[in-house]
């Protein structure tokens, strides 16, 4: 008998559906290893401290296949000296367990005892997730000596790169180690861009905490809107009406088509055709311009809230959307023709910035870089609800795992997004947008998972007594795919990075949180 | 080849109005007549992101689009801070960008200017003040121009640069 199937597994419901086991320290890694064994991916791995008693720390991990997401639970005394890692079996696990450290205190057995998140300019010693923690003394807002690993070597020098990048991008550190033009490796540095989330979380009432939530990263705002929302709704009994249901997924859509216009645009101008920017950048404005008519809002941030959609979605603006869809379409057609013809667009993508299958499945890449490396995993497919369950999305993948890859998948994925969206629009069902929230049940966890533009966005909601927030984990899939972005520039050329970078476009605040 | 200069005969020039500048906009005006006479008509700016979520960052970007098209009005964004006449600040300043951002606009040459976009510049925002951000760009270097908005629309962004450059 697996040690997966000894676990008292308790049903949490939800879609996709979720169970939770409790896991004794000793099995951790076992428990890790076997759901490895049967394909489930690791999706995130936080901690916090325990409602009922602040002195215990459960640290949490969850696990998702194709039956659903699994959450394994750890409970320890909150001055543990440390917890099995599961980072040998799940790599991306790593940074996981030093935020945890750097959060709460709790170390894992990782071998790297370097801060993530935390940089000096951070209190020493203050650990923002602890509830009797006071808010600390203004500390300097200094910058400390990282210990990157060397390279040591003939002629091997270094890079240092950021925070303050030289495009208008998030603030993030890159350390290369070069020889000649030849990347031998790069380190990542993130961080800068944390702002405390987490925390601010633990102040904020459930039913506010949409807004802080759709403020995280916000070229994705309607995903992690969404999903907290979905934790939240999940936690409060509330099961939104039909038409809010098809209004939410048409915005997320509308959120991936707007970024992949962007990034399909700046690929281009990154691989030294600055019609592709030009051409792009104008098509997403007018697209832009179409959801501010429409929606009121260009991005569509706090469009999601608890309950419903801020507002419905009138005929007319029905009928407008679907003419700026069709449009876009044609747009997007011509210059994918444009794109796929020229030779000198066409060189620099290909076998540029290669993560391959096997590697990608050991690193657990995910979302559309992972789709771009045969990582054939989508929640719109893989555990729809409606209207993909209705009005499926077809899966977008592609296997050699290069700029070209993901710039493929982009294209496939914008046309699919305009061919569904075209669908939902004349077939929206009638009714509300807008239920009674209820009551969140005091001390109930539920999840909210959403497939956003990047891959699968996770939220952990802990309801605390009367309305409160005990504890809220947000993740971002670029936690599984920045750690890639170190494997796929190697052996490349230092001029190539911007534009491998721009190909997984991964999230800075989003992670630093 | 044939297909993209069809595509740019099609499409032909989208480039909108210019906008105005807006006085309710500007925090401070010191230093203005200066830079004005040193500067004339062009400026470079370089944009630092202090701790955004991005959201600002999707409209900066917007601005080098063909209707808004900054290039056109002489408004370049350059790769460091020493080719820059000002300085576009988003975000609330997380602790972690506090040394970064001071260190950049030092070495930024005078005389310069700061603009600070969106409600996390000019306030602090949702994030506020904590173990972990500033506030308000305001907190950390002196701010010329700030502009509201969750994100601004690019033409209030644009509008907040040409306050700062107005006579």
């Amino acid at each position: 008998m697996s040690t997966r199937a000894q676990l008292q597994w308790q049903w949490i419901g939800g879609t996709p559906p979720a169970w939770r086991a409790a896991v004794e320290a000793d099995q951790w890694t076992s428990v890790a290893r076997t759901m490895h064994g049967d394909g489930a991916r690791l999706l995130a791995l936080w901690g916090g401290e325990r409602r009922s008693d602040a002195a215990r720390i459960e640290v949490l991990a969850a696990y998702l296949d194709q039956e659903g997401l699994r959450v394994t639970e750890l409970d320890v005394p909150r001055d543990v000296a440390t917890i099995p890692s599961i980072a040998e079996v799940y790599p991306a696990a790593l940074r996981m367990e030093r935020a945890l450290h750097d959060l709460l205190g709790v170390r894992a057995a990782n071998g790297d005892a370097r801060p993530w998140l935390r940089h000096a300019s951070w209190p020493a010693g203050y650990l923002p997730l602890r509830r009797d923690q006071p808010e600390p003394p203004r500390a300097p807002g200094i910058t400390d000596n990282y210990a990157f690993v060397m390279v040591s070597g003939d002629g091997v020098h270094e890079i240092p790169v950021g925070p303050v990048h030289a495009s208008i991008i998030e603030p993030g550190h890159f350390r290369f180690s070069v020889a000649g033009e030849k990347v031998l490796r790069l380190e990542q540095r993130l961080g800068y861009a944390h702002k405390g989330v987490e925390r601010l979380f633990q102040h904020r009432p459930l039913d506010q905490g949409h807004r802080l939530a759709a403020r995280i990263c916000g070229d994705s705002t309607v995903a992690y809107s969404w999903a907290y929302c979905r934790a939240l709704e999940g936690m409060s009994g509330c099961e939104v009406t039909a038409r809010c249901a098809w209004l939410r997924a048409l915005a997320l859509e509308l959120e991936r088509i707007a970024n992949h216009l962007g990034d399909l645009g700046a690929l281009g101008n990154d691989a030294g055709f600055a019609f592709g920017l030009a051409q792009f950048s104008r098509v997403k404005e007018d697209l832009l311009r179409t959801l501010y008519d429409a929606f009121g809002q260009r991005y569509l941030m706090d469009y999601v809230v608890p309950g419903g959609v801020a507002r419905d979605l009138a005929p007319a603006s029905i009928s407008a959307l679907t003419t700026r869809l069709v449009a876009t379409e044609h747009e997007v057609r011509a210059m994918r023709a444009i794109y796929d013809d020229h030779p000198g667009v066409h060189d620099r993508f290909h076998d540029a910035g290669t993560v391959l299958p096997q590697l990608a499945a050991r690193l657990g890449l995910t979302g559309l870089a992972g789709r771009a490396s045969d990582q054939a995993f989508d929640l719109r497919v893989d555990h729809p609800w409606a209207p993909w369950s209705t009005f499926p999305a077809k899966l977008a993948t592609r296997s050699s795992g290069d700029v070209l890859a993901r710039v493929a998948v982009r294209f496939d994925e914008v046309l699919e997004s305009i061919r569904i969206c075209r669908a939902w629009l004349r077939l929206l069902p009638e009714g509300a947008v807008q239920r009674d929230l209820g009551t969140p049940l005091a001390g109930a966890l539920a999840f909210g998972l959403v497939e956003g533009w990047r891959g699968p966005v996770f939220i952990a909601l802990e309801a605390g007594a009367e309305g409160r927030t005990h504890r809220c984990h947000v993740h971002d899939p670029s936690w599984q795919n920045w750690p890639a972005l170190e494997h796929a520039i190697m052996d490349n050329i230092v001029p190539d990075f911007p534009l491998i970078n721009k190909s997984f476009n991964l999230a800075y605040s989003g992670h630093d949180l | 080849m044939l297909k993209t200069l069809r595509k740019i005969a099609a499409i032909g020039i989208v480039t909108e109005a210019r906008v105005a500048p807006d006085e309710s906009l500007r925090v401070h005006d010191e230093l203005q007549e200066r830079i004005l006479d040193v500067l004339g008509r062009a400026l470079c700016i370089r944009h630092i992101d202090a701790g955004s979520c991005n959201g600002c960052e999707l409209e900066v970007h917007a601005l080098g689009n063909p209707y808004y098209n900054i290039e056109g009005a002489g408004i370049r964004f350059v790769a460091s801070p020493r080719h820059a006449d000002m300085l576009l600040v988003t975000g609330p300043v997380s602790v972690s960008m506090e040394d970064a951002l001071r260190r950049t606009y030092e070495a930024t040459p005078d005389p310069k200017l700061v603009v600070a976009v969106g409600d996390c510049g000019c306030t602090g925002g949702i994030f506020g003040e904590s173990y972990a951000s500033r506030g308000r760009v305001a907190n950390v270097i002196p701010v010329n121009v700030a502009v509201p908005g969750c994100p601004p629309s690019p033409v209030r962004i644009l509008s907040g640069i040409l306050t700062a450059l107005a006579r």
